[in-house]
């Protein structure tokens, strides 16, 4: 569905993304996990097409995306960002926005098929008792379902999520992980997520994609990548890897050494 | 989905019904009332009396350019304020009216208008008005230091610098020029030229028109710029021709009335609270909400030490700077 050849992306002179290649197949749940600075977002801007490419492709479904208009773009890829500062506008209405890829020109209101596809993504997020609140009145475990919600109104096949779990508890983060998984699962959304939890990229992705200053360090099945060697050299720290005994996969404890310890 | 467009239609309608009573309330008062039974009588018999000629050479331009100027600024109000994403954005505080005013100085003092014609007024209120916009533009993609409180700084200091050189236009000028620069500086709907009101107006109603074919990129927008292109916006092309809408409402605008500050911060102000975010609805309605402002501030401007006048710039220069404080100090957490 997606595939990305030799990608390098740069802010001025710096290079951020250096010649990335990977396959995304479609119904996948791809991970995308790595330290700070690594390039995960920047990765993210370039398939949504918000940054251009210094060099390299991005094919989605056989097409470069250079040659797509924006509005195509946005009918196939929905990004579900970090964080939101809007207006002050109901829940309803803020999904309702998802629907502007596909409304026809000239088109002023939302028709009733779109009307229904706004309900219907509410209510698979489990959001549709929210619909009358206030976006800004309501907590933030509730806003990123509502983001979730708002990128299935635009209908997409393939989704791309920016650390959707940052800052949330850990059930709001099962929660929300469990709605990606079931889209990914019911849906056959294709799913690319940037994740910080390990644990979390382990237990949902099928596959997992290491970045660490730009280029891809590992990607495969989470077994491949998530070995406590990478890690170490990755992430500058120690790490336990065990198996999970109920879901059988990775399962990953940092822990520290204090190397001021070790002298004495 | 059916609900929301009988709201919207039901709002529309009141608005563009109390846009009517004001314009009669505006037509009838003033030195010598006219009693709006008289206002129909005339309309159809009263050709040649006083009355007739007070009622449609002086009052009825004096409204239409109201309803010009008022929804024009209003207009240019909300959609600034939409692109920059911050609801204290408006062309006067942004220095845009200030810019356009001086174009028009230019335009006054090199006798540009005798030369070539009247049009040549709006046109160089336009100029000022987009020299400003691309000053503050360049600044905010450059070095993306316009977050909220920054770009109103720049936009007063701006501002401050076209308003000292007006002045330095004016201490150079002839005497002649002199009473043509302080009328546009303070800011009237003493206009006498009807050709020029009649542009205005219709410059005004095909720039609300203009703006509907935006109202889904502005949602979109208000949402933030990068969100605004994963919903396939084209923000670069919208923020262009947007750029361009409200320098021509606001050139022209400045060119006939002066610099009359506030209205735009105003009166979206109350729009949105009334009616919601929806650009869809905030066009029109800040277009019409504007226009009652401007008629009814004018009236007032008329009527409040008659037979003397007050600049309509002042009744809204202390109206609209005491809510640009409130508003201000009441959201300190904007970012």
């Amino acid at each position: 569905m997606l595939e990305i050849k030799n990608l390098t992306c740069a802010y001025g002179a710096k290079l951020i993304l250096n010649q990335l290649n990977f396959k995304l197949e479609k119904k996948e749940f791809l991970g995308v996990i790595g330290p700070n600075g690594a390039g995960k977002t920047t990765l993210l801007r370039a398939i949504s097409g918000v940054i251009k490419p210094k060099e390299g492709e991005i094919i989605l479904e056989g097409r470069d995306t250079k040659q797509m208009k924006s509005k195509e773009l946005a009918k196939k890829i929905a990004v579900v960002p970090q964080s939101l500062s809007t207006s002050p506008i109901t829940v309803e209405d803020f999904v309702s926005l998802g629907r502007i890829p596909h409304y026809k020109r000239f088109q002023f209101l939302e028709t009733a098929r779109d009307q229904q596809i706004v309900q219907k993504a509410l209510q698979v997020a489990g959001v549709f008792h929210l619909k009358d609140n206030f976006i800004d009145r309501i907590s933030s475990g509730e806003r990123q379902l509502v983001l979730i919600a708002k990128a299935l109104a635009q209908e997409p096949e393939l989704l791309l999520l920016d650390e959707p779990t940052a800052h949330l508890d850990i059930g709001h983060q099962i929660k929300i992980m469990n709605l990606i998984k079931r889209l990914n699962e019911t849906q056959g959304l294709s799913v690319l997520v940037v994740l910080h939890d390990l644990n979390l990229a382990s237990q949902y992705c099928n596959k997992l994609l290491l970045l660490n200053n730009g280029m891809i360090i590992k990607d495969g099945s989470v077994w491949k990548v998530l070995n406590y060697e990478t890690l170490e050299t990755v992430y500058r720290t120690y790490f336990l890897v065990k198996e999970n005994p109920l879901s059988k996969k990775p399962f990953v404890i940092p822990f520290s050494v204090d190397e001021e310890k070790n002298k004495t | 989905m059916k609900s929301k467009l009988i709201r919207w239609a039901v709002w529309t309608v009141i608005l563009s019904f109390l846009l009517f009573m004001v314009s009669i309330l505006a037509l009838s008062i003033g030195t010598g009332g006219i009693f709006f039974k008289k206002i129909i009588f005339l309309i159809f018999n009263g050709e040649g009396s006083p009355e007739y000629s007070i009622l449609f050479d002086i009052r009825l331009p004096r409204v239409m350019l109201g309803l010009a100027i008022g929804g024009a600024l209003g207009l240019s109000g909300v959609i600034l304020q939409g692109l920059f994403r911050n609801p204290l954005v408006e062309p006067y505080t942004l220095g845009v009216s200030a810019g356009a005013a001086l174009g028009v100085c230019l335009d006054i003092v090199f006798k540009l208008e005798q030369n070539l014609g009247i049009l040549s007024l709006p046109f160089s209120g336009f100029l000022g008005a987009v020299l400003i916009i691309l000053i503050l533009y360049s600044l905010s993609i450059k070095k993306g230091i316009l977050r909220i409180q920054g770009l109103l700084l720049i936009g007063v200091m701006l501002s401050f610098i076209v308003s000292s050189l007006i002045m330095l236009i004016m201490a150079v000028s002839r005497i002649e020029d002199l009473y043509g620069i302080v009328f546009w500086v303070m800011g009237s709907l003493k206009e006498t030229n009807f050709f020029l009101i009649k542009l205005a107006l219709g410059v005004s109603i095909l720039g609300l028109v203009a703006s509907y074919f935006f109202c889904h990129a502005l949602n979109a927008i208000s949402l933030g710029e990068e969100e605004a292109l994963n919903l396939g916006i084209n923000v670069e092309r919208t923020k262009r021709l947007l750029f361009i809408l409200t320098s021509l409402l606001t050139g022209f605008s400045v060119s006939v009335g002066g610099i009359i500050g506030f209205v735009g911060l105003l009166v979206p102000h109350f729009v949105r609270l009334l009616l919601g975010n929806d650009y869809r609805i905030l066009l029109v309605g800040c277009f019409l909400t504007g226009a009652i402002f401007m008629i009814l501030c004018d009236t007032l401007a008329r009527v409040i030490i008659s037979p003397l006048e007050l600049p309509v710039g002042v009744i809204t220069g202390i109206l609209g700077a005491s809510i640009f404080i409130y508003t201000f100090t009441k959201k300190s957490h904007l970012h």
